[in-house]
């Protein structure tokens, strides 16, 4: 399993090399087996519970969800300074950071100013992003992830591999030697009662926790709303029992109003884990009143860029429009196999392979990319139909272009490029291969068991190197189509 | 009707007797079929990796070639959806090509759809008969152009025919093209994932007329040592209604 404890599975040289840990990952058969089944039974929720509840209509509500987010990130800068006037009017304090460790300080600086020693969060991929955790453990601020799965890694020192169910690379048994070890407690596998020590560990921290911090699923642009999705209640301690309430948003969080949030609710929560809503939908707006019981006496919000901005250029906007649900991850063939931790960054699978290159540099993250197939299953999946493949090849081009792709790769593709624009070139190149590929499959051929009557080679040196490393090549046959058609195929009837 | 086929660079040199099966199956249903010989490759390597300049040549090489033709019919979905959905997205800056590029999606047809919208056949009625039990794996271009049932819904109509259904037809076979050879290890634990669920079924004979797919599901297959027996959708037609020898004859023989 890739990120053993204590060694950081984010913290990676560059530019970032998928092949060493997409190896170790495939060969980790009980990885393959938890990440596998796991997303596999999201996928089939996902796409059951939309035919279900949304029957006919189901393209039809993609395409709304996916349409209220495109018009606020078409429209941003109306829509922030919307949100800034309705957010501020409700007591909500906003502040904006150019990237992490702007975000952090400000939350540090929030922290220090209100002498908040313990802090209790909430489960956020944005503060995964800022690497919050580190910068308020470092600032001598105890601090506790209370979401399930997030507190189980962090006990562990190890980090989440899956945007929603950050823990899917784990079983029960590891998450049993875990609490035993860190936590004090007689070791135990039982589900049940892993929960119930969670519980009862956390229960105590929540009482006396003076800083609680959070994501956002949503900002509500008319209202000045901080929406929160859970299914634990942990969300609920964690912006209401302590007195100050920090919460982390990316500025893509935005929608127009709280009509639209019906709509973004019903398709997060299906298509990250098939229900029909969240347990727990916190919509924060402002602190506590004054005739409140509950809640913070301050709240704020950390609207983060981070590298946004630089993805809000038109052709990679509608990236932007992820909410984070992690459909896509589920649905993918190549995050069936590698896991999350194989990408290298926080953000994993599909999405992350298209948003971490444009955060942190195609040249830094050049074979996320090229880790896909182009099959189009996230596309398939995603609610706001962000088109994956597109933006995939999109990258591809872009990395032609500034030449962080290799000189012989790009004079490869060139050169056969030129080849086949013309049909004498084609021709050609077609023979040559044909000579050679059934020369190398020469005693592969008709001769052995099975219907086939084909040539196979079973090894290839150069481009086709890596095919052969798994599976035969086929020799072409003896006469090709276009052969067959200038002998007889054209006049025969 | 006029139809133009449209082989594709790797049904030329690697499926031959896919071709010639589509073209014998459509003279018989009364197709006049032309192979216009300037064609090539449509570029989708090249677009795929990022080669917008070689795939737009490629792209306007092809709409030259079929400008003239009725309708365009292709083996490969992968290579029709490549005409189809990413063609006009080429020349979205050249109103003439992209117009050009629209007549030529419009006109281009996959064969077992074209064989389903616009020749409607009905292969029960044709008398095609096929003895045995097959599966049939689509690719994953067929589910982006919405066609997993059209292949599906002829296999039913087959005479003679126990269709099969994979377990999970819709996952991708982890052929991907350069894919396969950049990240072959992943790419392998895909495909190896396919040949268990094939395997699975108990059908000797698999119906796959991606010539991509069927490369590396094939040789996957026989890396593993199993032995199973690749056809296309229009091998099984053609075969079944007498059109060529079941073992593939001679002419027709692979090796």
């Amino acid at each position: 399993m890739t990120g053993s404890p204590h060694e950081h599975p984010f913290d990676v040289p560059l530019p970032f090399d998928l092949r060493p840990r997409a190896e170790k990952a495939v060969r980790d058969l009980q990885l393959r087996q938890f990440v596998g089944s796991a997303t596999r039974g999201k996928d089939r929720g996902r796409r059951d519970g939309f035919r279900e509840v949304f029957g006919d209509r189901s393209e039809g509500v993609r395409t709304l969800a996916g349409a209220i987010k495109q018009h606020t990130l078409d429209h941003l800068d109306w829509y922030l300074e919307r949100f800034i006037e309705a957010a501020g009017g409700a007591g909500v304090h906003v502040h904006f950071a150019q990237d992490g460790a702007q975000a952090n300080a400000i939350c540090l600086e929030i922290a220090r100013r209100q002498g908040c020693r313990l802090c209790v969060k909430s489960k956020s991929m944005v503060t995964e992003e800022t690497e919050l955790l580190p910068a308020l453990l470092a600032a001598g601020i105890e601090t506790i992830e209370t979401d399930l799965g997030e507190f189980i890694l962090q006990l562990d020192h190890d980090a989440p591999s899956h945007i929603v169910t950050p823990m899917i690379h784990k079983d029960r048994a590891a998450v049993g030697r875990a609490f035993a070890r860190e936590l004090g407690v007689p070791y135990t596998d039982d589900p049940a009662r892993l929960t119930a020590i969670a519980r009862e560990h956390l229960r105590e921290k929540y009482r006396r926790a003076d800083l609680g911090v959070s994501g956002a699923n949503f900002l509500v642009a008319e209202t000045g709303s901080i929406v929160i999705c859970t299914n634990e209640g942990n969300g609920r301690f964690c912006t209401s029992a302590p007195r100050v309430h920090v919460a982390f948003a990316g500025i893509e969080k935005l929608i127009p109003g709280p009509e639209h949030l019906g709509v973004m609710l019903k398709v997060l929560a299906r298509s990250s884990t098939a229900q029909p809503l969240t347990c727990y939908t916190h919509c924060i707006t402002g602190p506590r009143r004054a005739d409140e019981h509950d809640g913070p006496d301050e709240v704020h919000l950390i609207l983060l860029d981070n590298g946004r901005t630089e993805i809000l250029r038109e052709e990679t906007r509608e990236l932007l429009r992820c909410i984070r649900c992690g459909a896509c991850l589920n649905a993918c063939p190549v995050y069936r196999r590698i896991g999350g931790h194989s990408y290298g960054a926080v953000y994993s699978g599909p999405i992350g392979a298209a948003i971490t290159p444009l955060l942190k540099g195609v040249h830094n993250f050049p074979d996320l990319p090229k880790a896909t197939s182009l099959c189009g299953a996230c596309f398939e999946a995603c609610p706001v139909k962000i088109d994956l493949p597109r933006q995939f090849i999109a990258l591809r081009r872009r990395m032609v272009e500034q030449r962080v792709t290799g000189a012989w790769e790009r004079a490869v593709f060139r050169l056969w490029g030129w080849s086949l624009r013309s049909a004498w070139r084609y021709r050609l190149v077609s023979g040559v291969q044909r000579v050679v590929l059934r020369w190398l499959g020469r005693g592969m051929g008709p001769n052995d068991a099975g219907p086939s009557t084909r040539r196979w080679v079973s090894r290839i040196p150069g481009v086709l190197k890596g095919w052969t490393g798994e599976r035969d090549f086929p020799a072409p046959a003896s006469r090709s189509f276009r052969q067959w058609w200038e002998g007889e195929g054209r006049s025969e009837r | 009707m006029k139809v133009s086929l449209f082989i594709t660079c790797l049904g030329d040199s690697f499926y031959p007797r896919a071709g010639i099966a589509a073209v014998k199956v459509l003279r018989r249903l009364g197709c006049e079929v032309d192979f216009p010989a300037a064609q090539t490759c449509c570029g989708q390597p090249m677009h795929n990796n990022g080669y917008a300049g070689e795939a737009r040549a490629l792209a306007a090489r092809m709409i030259e070639v079929f400008a003239a033709s009725e309708h365009v019919v292709t083996p490969s979905g992968s290579c029709a959806a490549m005409v189809r959905k990413v063609y006009p997205e080429l020349f979205e800056h050249d109103a003439r090509m992209k117009a050009a590029a629209e007549s030529l999606a419009a006109r281009t047809f996959e064969f077992s759809e074209f064989l389903v919208k616009v020749l409607k056949v009905d292969l029960r009625a044709l008398g095609v008969r096929w003895e045995g039990r097959a599966t049939y794996h689509y690719s994953c271009h067929l589910r982006e152009l919405g066609m997993t049932d059209e292949a599906e819904g002829l296999l039913g109509r087959i005479e003679g025919l126990e269709y099969v259904r994979l377990a999970s037809p819709e996952e991708c076979c982890g052929f991907g093209g350069t894919f396969a050879t950049h990240y072959e290890v992943i790419s392998g634990a895909m495909v190896r994932d396919k040949v268990a669920d094939i395997r699975a079924t108990g059908a000797p004979t698999v119906v796959c007329s991606e010539s991509g797919c069927g490369m590396n599901i094939e040789g996957a297959c026989r890396r593993q040592g199993c032995h199973l027996e690749f056809k296309s959708l229009a091998e099984i037609i053609a075969e079944g209604l007498g059109l060529l020898d079941r073992a593939g004859g001679a002419a027709e023989r692979h090796a």
